[in-house]
């Protein structure tokens, strides 16, 4: 597979870890009421589809930018790829 | 004399002859031959066993397809079993052996397989070896491996190296017979970087093989001229004897290169190279396979493809019979009649399954339509066949055409599907193709020569169109449209003698049915019922014949039986090509801290750490034991001084505006107010709780802190804190660089370490106890100037430090430290003795956080702050991780002083057998504490605080031994931690 990195242009999949889910961005707020649970659900409740998948890659042999892959599971076909940093931040994660 | 089936023409050099043997006797060949072609050439024509039945074979096809001719190559360490001779170049000095028989090839002795067929057929396995049910293991299943099989693999290390590398182009083409050479051309020509593949060693495919005409020309010629020109191109790499092997993700190709397979001493150069070759669009122009017929006892040698009965004639001027018989349904196979007819081969018959033909039969052949051939004789060598009509005919050689079969395999690697076209009686790639590529000429389906000239023209045209590459507009080569008119005929219908479908497996139609009538009726299920295909040539003759026997038993047409789609490889690849150059030694790299040559000079044993190299003792002379070595080292830190390479220690630097309140979000514990010139303790959790590293983190500066972590766990814990900068926390300022080779460290400890140290630090730099403390850190000089860090950090539990300098000064720096240190009597010490004293002081390491453990079982609970977000810290409250029984760290000692405890023995209470319901824990880690005169361990023990004093048995089944144990504090020396203050 090759990953069209925003900042350093096309890189094969060799180059990346792969981690996951990319709601993992989505860490669930400490102090929340029911924060056990939303972190149970964070952490263990994941969708598995057939199709389109964003996910998360780190660019370990390369920039270490994390980056977030959206990928179609049945064809790898990629359709989208961006810095986890600004997805994270698009999503009012901050300090 | 020899080559007696040598004839005129073909594409062989005359004025060389090679030396070659098969099976021990001597022959000859010539330059431009396969062995294959070599031994028809010679007259041979028993070339192995089969299978299964250990049935008489023959050269089968002239190419990769090859299902009989597998032979073992070369001798000794180098043999290589299962080679195809039909695409063994021939090279002076070649050893050839036929495999798979006892005794001679002639006589061998389990033939009687043959004989026992009835038994052996599809499922044999499961239905005929099931009772008495030990007879399967002692009898049974040695007698079946020793029967069946192919080559005899050398059982020794392949002596041979293996290279990988990595190209890119704007265009991959597949194949260099007349559809690859024509798109090559058109794509050259428009300046697009192309490399063309093939995996024969002279280019051209079918061209080599046939008398058709390109432009007036010979198509060889016209083949050779084309190379020609496409190798004085820069931006052409031609790459003859390279298989593309498989079609990945997004233009990727794995191919396999045959560098030196065809000489006789390859000169220490890569055997094969396996290239990864990234393309912007590829072609397929693999060309078709022809296929057999199944019709009774079609397996003896001398009954060929007739393709490949005309490829010998033609390309390589050898005749695989003196009187040839032809058995085809379609026009193709008449060709073959009138080629061999023209190299001085008698035609015996043309037999054709269809009522009329386009085609004229050389002069005297007798030809029979709408016949079969129902059976055949000749034991060793095919001589003769009895046709559907009652007649027999005498011939040495059977050339049989079934049709041509697209060679879509590549097509399917991204899970394509190839559709069933009636006009070919064959499938045809699909629509979906893995990305990129385009298809052109016989793989297509286009089965004359014109059409593949243009075919190949026009997808090259709109691939280099695509990527920006304007074509110079010129029509393809031209050529005469060849009669291919096929039918759609795959098995002589009878019951008499069995019909063969695949050769290499031994399936017979009769297996077939038989799987039909056993349930077994999706080609899948068929496929691995039978082993239909699953031999090392993936059924390429034979998969269609299989389908047409199913969809005649099950009454439905081919297309609605279905076909299974391929994977790659196209053809066998050695392991030892995907394994490359990362073999043994090789296959990681080794890492080696400064102090490696200077340790290796003190005669040090080294231990693998991860990819690390570090020294595990430094036996002196006259001790014959490593505990001998070991337990001096200990005693000599708890005593005087010693010093050990921690390089190996993950470190990580950390710096920003945000650095401090970064570090109190990865660690459990608090980091937020740990003062400049200070060091803390810190834990880390996984999200779920769980301990996931440990480490020291000094405070360099107000925005500056360097991190260690265990040496294992250096690279995931920088991925897993990359990941909670820019993922969880984008908004800090902070950075983190891996830092590890960077700076070399050493563990200076023991009493006498500080006298040590004020030698080494420059004497500006005041490292008292006052002004020092036990966690102090700071930047210093040693030895006039070398810059350094200095920890003042506790492993071992003695007064002791670490040290570190850059990299580059580590050699030095060990040296220096070890002659300064001489009159306190400094010893070095390696990760045996680190390990000793690490137990005796109760630390955990990788044995005991082990991704299951929580901070709680470690004794360490209180560290996880409730007060702040980090990670971790919300599921480490989940109430089975915090039960009153759970595990708990603490120490075990023998209750016979003289026992010796063992790491992995399991703790059940006194009385109660060693059985998993009496479980209650685990031994982590075990020493011989010097310091204490007897072995000591650490585990983990169900509430093990609430149970101090307890005596229990420690059982370890495997070392087949069970003592008892009394339960400890887990901190054996200096419990109150005065020693590390002093």
């Amino acid at each position: 597979m090759i990953i069209n990195h925003p900042l350093l242009g096309p890189r094969d999949a060799s180059e990346f870890t792969y981690l996951g889910d990319a709601s993992l961005i989505d860490r669930p707020d400490w102090q929340a009421e029911d924060a056990q649970q939303q972190f149970h659900d964070y952490l263990y409740l994941r969708d598995n589809p057939a199709g389109e998948h964003r996910e998360l890659w780190f660019h370990e042999q390369g920039d270490r930018s994390w980056l977030v892959v959206t990928r179609n599971t049945l064809t790898h076909e990629i359709t989208g790829v961006e810095l986890a940093r600004d997805v994270a931040m698009q999503r009012g994660r901050g300090r | 004399m020899s080559q007696s089936n040598r004839t005129q023409g073909g594409h062989i050099d005359r004025s060389k002859t090679l030396r070659f043997t098969f099976n021990g006797s001597r022959l000859e060949g010539h330059p431009g031959d396969t062995l294959a072609s070599a031994l028809i050439a010679n007259g041979v024509r028993l070339v192995g066993r089969s299978f299964k039945y250990h049935r008489p074979r023959g050269i089968f096809s002239a190419g990769s397809e090859e299902p009989n001719a597998l032979v073992e190559l070369r001798r000794d360490a180098h043999r290589e079993p299962n080679t195809r001779a039909t695409v063994t170049e021939l090279f002076d000095g070649l050893a050839a052996n036929s495999q798979n028989h006892r005794g001679p090839l002639r006589y061998d002795l389990l033939a009687v397989n043959d004989y026992l067929s009835p038994f052996l057929t599809a499922g044999f396995y499961y239905k005929t070896f099931m009772w008495p049910k030990a007879f399967w293991e002692k009898l049974y299943e040695p007698i079946i491996r020793a029967s069946a099989g192919l080559g005899r693999l050398s059982m020794q290390e392949d002596p041979d190296a293996y290279d990988k590398g990595f190209l890119h182009c704007d265009l991959l083409i597949i194949g260099a017979g007349p559809a690859g050479l024509s798109a090559a051309l058109t794509a050259a020509r428009s300046g697009a970087r192309v490399i063309l593949a093939d995996e024969d060693f002279r280019l051209g495919g079918r061209l080599n093989a046939e008398t058709l005409e390109i432009s007036g020309d010979s198509g060889a010629d016209w083949a050779q001229a084309t190379v020609a020109e496409l190798s004085s191109m820069d931006n052409v790499r031609l790459m003859p004897r390279t298989t593309v092997y498989g079609a990945y993700d997004h233009g990727i190709y794995g191919a396999i290169e045959r560098k030196t397979d065809h000489l006789a001493d390859g000169g220490g150069k890569p055997r094969q190279v396996l290239w990864r070759i990234y393309s912007r669009r590829a072609i397929l122009c693999a060309g078709a396979t022809e296929r057999s017929i199944a019709f009774g006892n079609n397996d003896r040698p001398g009954i060929m493809l007739a393709g490949s009965v005309r490829a010998y004639a033609n390309r390589w001027a050898a005749l695989p019979g003196r009187r040839v018989a032809v058995f085809t349904n379609n026009d193709d196979g008449w060709r073959t009649a009138s080629d061999l007819a023209a190299q001085g081969a008698e035609i015996a018959a043309i037999v054709d399954t269809r009522e009329r033909a386009s085609l004229a039969a050389p002069a005297g052949a007798a030809v029979s339509m709408g016949t079969s051939v129902v059976d055949t004789k000749g034991r060793h060598g095919l001589k003769g066949v009895a046709l559907s009509n009652g007649s027999t005919v005498e011939c040495d050689c059977l050339a049989v055409s079934g049709g041509w079969s697209p060679n879509v395999h590549l097509t399917c690697h991204q899970r394509g599907r190839p559709v069933w076209r009636d006009d070919i009686a064959g499938f045809a790639p699909g629509p979906d193709l893995p990305d990129g590529m385009r298809v052109a000429g016989a793989a297509n389906g286009s089965l004359t020569l014109a059409a593949a000239l243009r075919e190949g023209h026009e997808q090259a045209s709109a691939a280099a169109g695509e990527l920006g590459f304007s074509t110079v507009a010129k029509t393809p080569p031209a050529a005469e449209d060849e009669a291919v008119e096929a039918s759609a005929f795959f098995h002589v219908k009878n019951d008499g003698p069995r019909a063969w479908i695949d050769l290499q497996n031994d399936v017979t139609a009769k297996d077939v049915k038989l799987a039909h009538q056993e349930g077994f009726r999706s080609v899948e299920h068929l496929k691995r019922y039978t082993t239909l295909g699953m031999a090392t040539d993936q059924g390429k003759t034979a998969n269609l014949l299989g389908l047409s026997v199913m969809a005649e038993c099950t009454g439905r047409t081919i297309p609605e039986t279905g076909t299974t789609i391929f994977r790659p490889p196209y053809t066998p690849v050695p392991i030892g090509a995907f394994a490359g150059r990362a073999r043994g030694k090789e296959f990681r790299p080794t890492r080696l801290t400064t102090s490696h040559k200077w340790a290796e000079e003190r005669g040090a044993v080294f231990v693998e750490a991860g990819q690390w190299l570090r020294a595990q003792w430094f036996p002196q002379s006259g001790e014959t034991r490593w505990r001998e070595s070991v337990d001096r080292e200990a005693a000599a830190v708890r005593g005087s001084v010693g010093i050990c390479d921690v390089t190996t220690l993950g470190k990580i630097d950390i710096q920003g505006r945000d650095a401090a309140e970064f570090l109190n979000k990865v660690y459990a514990n608090g980091f937020a107010k740990l003062a400049v010139g200070k060091v803390r303790y810190g834990l880390m959790l996984r999200e779920d709780g769980i301990v996931m590293d440990d480490g020291t983190t000094a405070r360099l500066g107000e925005n500056h802190f360097v991190m260690t972590t265990t040496t294992a766990n250096a690279v995931s814990v920088f991925r897993h804190m990359e990941f909670c900068r820019q993922c969880l926390w984008p908004g800090l300022d902070v950075h983190l660089i891996s830092a590890t080779e960077q700076w070399a460290q050493f563990a200076v400890a023991g009493p006498r370490s500080r006298d040590l140290l004020r030698k080494a630090v420059d004497p500006e730099f005041d490292i008292s106890s006052e002004a020092f403390p036990f966690m102090g850190c700071g930047e210093v000089s040693v030895f006039g100037g070398t810059p350094a860090r200095l920890f003042r950090i506790s492993f071992s539990g003695e007064l002791a430090y670490e040290i570190a300098v850059p990299a580059r000064y580590g050699d030095a720096m060990i040296r220096a430290l070890m002659e300064v240190g001489e009159e306190f009597g400094v010893v070095p010490y390696g990760t045996e003795a680190l390990s000793v004293l690490r137990i005796e002081k109760g630390h955990p390491v990788a044995a005991e956080l082990c991704g299951q453990t929580t901070a709680r079982d470690l004794g360490l609970g209180r560290m996880v702050s409730k007060k702040k977000d980090c990670i971790g810290n919300t599921l480490s409250e989940r109430s089975n991780l915090n039960r009153e029984d759970g595990l708990s760290l603490v120490g075990f000692a023998p209750v016979m002083r003289n026992d010796q405890l063992s790491a992995g023995a399991h703790f059940v209470s006194r009385g109660k057998p060693a059985s998993t319901e009496n479980d209650e824990g685990w031994m982590t880690s075990v020493a011989y504490s010097p310091e204490l005169g007897h072995s000591i361990g650490l585990g983990f023990i169900a509430g093990g605080h609430e149970r101090m004093g307890e005596i229990i048995q420690a059982a370890d089944p495997l070392r087949g031994r069970t003592i008892e144990v009394r339960i400890v504090s887990p901190h054996f020396v200096d419990p109150e931690g005065e020693r590390q203050r002093a």
